[in-house]
């Protein structure tokens, strides 16, 4: 038996939106001992139709027979193994960070570099919005971590297979 | 014309050609039973909703067809769990229908509410809450076609009261609209054909065959293949009947099968488990490398390559690493196989795997499958042996689960599919029974007999009833040793003879037992006893329950011990 490296795999799924098909998916995770990092799931374009975008970790084995045992779930329509296509993926992370009088310019200079947006300010607190790939975010979140970072809401990534090239 | 929910149940079991229907009423279902009168579906009546699953179980591997049962809301529905795993374990085609609290009540904590889509969401192929009476006749429809196509399972339908009390139009859906499910049944023709050049090129391969072969009636396809290519063919528990231990003669004597070579794996034959660990080639058809199977996976078939066919793509390379992976339905991957193979002269296969099937035979005589005989007291294994040698393997076995369950796998030769209902994979004590009237249900003419222990029979002994209520006339043979046998074995060999748990004294007195339920009751104490009883037995038109006190201590050899490879069998 071959063993590989654990990696971090991103899966799109695009399934029938009807009650518990969530349940569905997290409870084949759960059951077989397999990993959710982040998982995010809203309705597509589509009626009907939900995309749900999930990062997991493990070796090969584990991915394949995920990818498997996601295909066998009736509700689901299709799965994407974003290990064998190119994507494109983003995350958004709304983070609460302490403004004081002292520190508001550096924030306000890190929110310029990251192309973020300040949301809501108080007295002592901007909320920021961050968009972009996870090391964007992480990247962030290290530097506002200096300066005293109150609450994070991270949304997880949603991701796309890129368009096929001519 | 509108129709209530409870018409529309019958109507479109009906439509699925449903002839009986194993429930326990309650509550939330009574509707359906209001309705059932008028409809010319056979109820069963149960005693335990765990006995309605296995019942319908039963009926449906005995059968092929689809297993009903029908059960109320809360504890009725919770029963049946056991049921509804065992047959997603073994893949099953069943339908549970269960009652459900009326819609506005769910959540609410309900008299008898409990969330069975939930419950049962990992051990289901899949599962419904109807909410909507505009949808029942489409659920039922998908429920039935989900359980029988692909890889069959178990399906779950959970019916709101106010659902079934509620009216609509009848019309029966022609078709199913699953745009998640298309199983692949066709199967790839240039893996056929890589399977092949490595087939034929082998100097030592061995089949491996489960239970897809029975699920997909490819018997005579696997006789086929096995004679094209010269190779022996093992099967796992699940496939014991898939392929033919004895063959009849063109004067009509049955002889052992020169390719059979007996079960693999925990409790396999000598000869089967050497040859997977020296076959240069496993073709595995319709099976999943289970791990009673495998023994220790890092040493199971360390010289082989591996083709395997499987309907469900998850079941390939989910515990070995597959050479040549084949998804497919095993009856048109043997099918196209077959054309491949005809296209090779058979004298070349046989000059080619002589030295190995040579090489088998020599295993298969140095430890052939034994028990030391006595006279003094019943040995399990010889009432397995005249049980076969009485029924020349016309009956329909059922077995409980444990030592009974082995020796019936080793010592009853079984010649034909669907002779053997057993649960495999989960391994649920209390099947057998409930199983077997289910089975005669499917085949009333047909001997039924339920191989069981002391232990397993008590687990849904209250179905005797059902089998007297309904004129069933199942046989139960129990080999009474007192004990749980494998555990106290396993204690024995692995566990310090530290017996704790295992001891059965204080059973019921079965003869006893069987005549209070209104069943025939049958004692034998002595090997002489045997063959008479069994004979009684199996001339009563009656339910019948018999009792052989066999020997205490009697152990299920060969045995390999947990976590080793499967060369490293205990032999006595």
């Amino acid at each position: 038996m071959i063993i590989t490296e654990k990696q971090r795999y991103t899966i799109g799924i695009l399934v029938q939106n009807v009650p518990g098909v969530l349940a569905r998916i997290v409870g084949l995770f759960s059951g077989r001992g397999y990993n959710i990092e982040t998982i995010t799931a809203a309705e597509t374009h589509e009626p009907g139709l939900t995309r749900i975008t999930l990062v997991t970790t493990g070796d090969e084995r584990v991915l394949s027979q995920i990818i498997k045992q996601l295909n066998k779930l009736i509700n689901i329509i299709k799965v994407y193994d974003f290990a064998e296509t190119e994507f494109v993926d983003r995350e958004m992370a709304l983070i609460k960070v302490r403004a004081e009088q002292a520190t508001r310019a550096e924030v306000l200079r890190i929110v310029d570099i990251f192309r973020a947006k300040v949301v809501d300010v108080s007295p002592h607190f901007y909320t920021l919005e961050v968009t972009g790939n996870e090391g964007k975010i992480n990247a962030v979140l290290e530097l506002l971590g200096q300066i005293g970072i109150v609450e994070v809401a991270r949304t997880g990534k949603a991701a796309l297979a890129r368009s096929k090239k001519h | 014309m509108k129709m209530k929910g409870s018409q529309i149940f019958f109507e479109c079991l009906k439509k699925e050609g449903v002839e009986v229907i194993f429930g326990f009423p309650g509550g939330a279902v009574l509707d359906i039973y209001h309705e059932m009168p008028k409809h010319d579906i056979r109820h069963i009546l149960v005693r335990h909703e765990q006995g309605a699953a296995h019942m319908a179980d039963g009926y449906a591997r005995s059968s092929g067809r689809v297993g009903v049962c029908l059960v109320t809301s809360g504890p009725g529905a919770t029963n049946t769990v056991t049921g509804i795993a065992t047959a997603y374990m073994d893949s099953v085609p069943m339908v549970v229908f269960t009652g459900q609290v009326p819609t506005p009540l769910i959540g609410d904590d309900a008299f008898q509410e409990v969330d069975i889509i939930g419950i049962t969401r990992p051990c289901t192929k899949h599962s419904y809450l109807v909410r909507n009476i505009n949808d029942l006749q489409t659920v039922i429809r998908e429920a039935f076609y989900l359980a029988r196509t692909g890889r069959p399972g178990p399906v779950v339908v959970d019916l709101p009261k106010d659902v079934i009390q509620a009216q609509t139009e009848f019309k029966y859906p022609k078709k199913v609209d699953l745009p998640g499910y298309h199983p692949t049944l066709e199967a790839h023709s240039g893996q056929v054909k890589r399977a092949h050049d490595i087939l034929k090129k082998s100097k030592a391969p061995v089949i491996f065959a489960g239970g897809g072969i029975i699920i997909s009636e490819s018997t005579r396809e696997l006789m086929k293949i096995a004679n094209l290519l010269q190779a022996p063919v093992t099967c796992s528990l699940m496939g014991l009947g898939g392929f033919p231990a004895g063959v009849t003669d063109s004067d009509g004597r049955r002889r052992p099968n020169p390719l059979w070579l007996g079960m693999v794996g925990m409790h396999g034959t000598y000869q089967a488990n050497m040859a997977i660990s020296h076959a240069d080639v496993i073709f595995g058809v319709g099976v999943r490398f289970d791990d009673r199977v495998t023994g220790k996976i890092s040493e199971f078939a360390p010289k082989a390559r591996i083709i395997h066919i499987d309907v469900d793509p998850s079941s390939i390379s989910k515990n070995v690493d597959v050479d040549v992976p084949i998804v497919g339905d095993c009856k048109n991957a043997l099918q196209q196989l077959i054309r491949f193979c005809e296209a090779e002269p058979i004298e070349n296969q046989a000059a080619a795997r002589r030295p190995w099937l040579e090489q088998i035979d020599k295993w298969r005589k140095d430890h052939p499958l034994t028990y030391s005989k006595d006279c003094e007291v019943i040995k399990p294994q010889y009432v397995i042996e005249k049980i076969c040698e009485m029924t020349g393997g016309n009956a329909i076995i059922t077995t409980e689960v444990g030592q009974h369950q082995m020796w019936t796998a080793q010592f009853y030769e079984f010649d034909r599919p669907r002779t053997l209902l057993t649960s495999g994979g989960l391994g649920t004590m209390g099947y057998g029974f409930p199983a077997a009237i289910g089975a005669q249900m499917a085949f009333p003419d047909k001997l039924v007999i339920d191989i069981a222990g002391d232990g397993s029979i008590q687990m849904n002994i209250q179905e005797l009833c059902t089998a007297v209520c309904n004129d069933i006339p199942v046989k139960v043979a129990i080999l009474n040793n007192k004990y749980l046998g494998l555990p106290r074995q396993w204690q024995e060999l692995f566990y310090e003879k530290n017996y704790t748990g295992s001891c059965l004294e204080g059973s019921p007195d079965f003869v006893k037992l069987a005549e209070s339920y209104g069943a025939v009751g049958l004692r034998a104490v002595k090997p002489e006893e045997v063959e008479p009883v069994l004979r009684e037995a199996f001339r009563i038109k009656k339910p019948v329950l018999m009792d052989f006190v066999v020997s205490r201590e009697e152990g299920v050899y060969p045995i390999v011990p947990p976590g080793k490879s499967i060369t490293e069998m205990l032999l006595a």
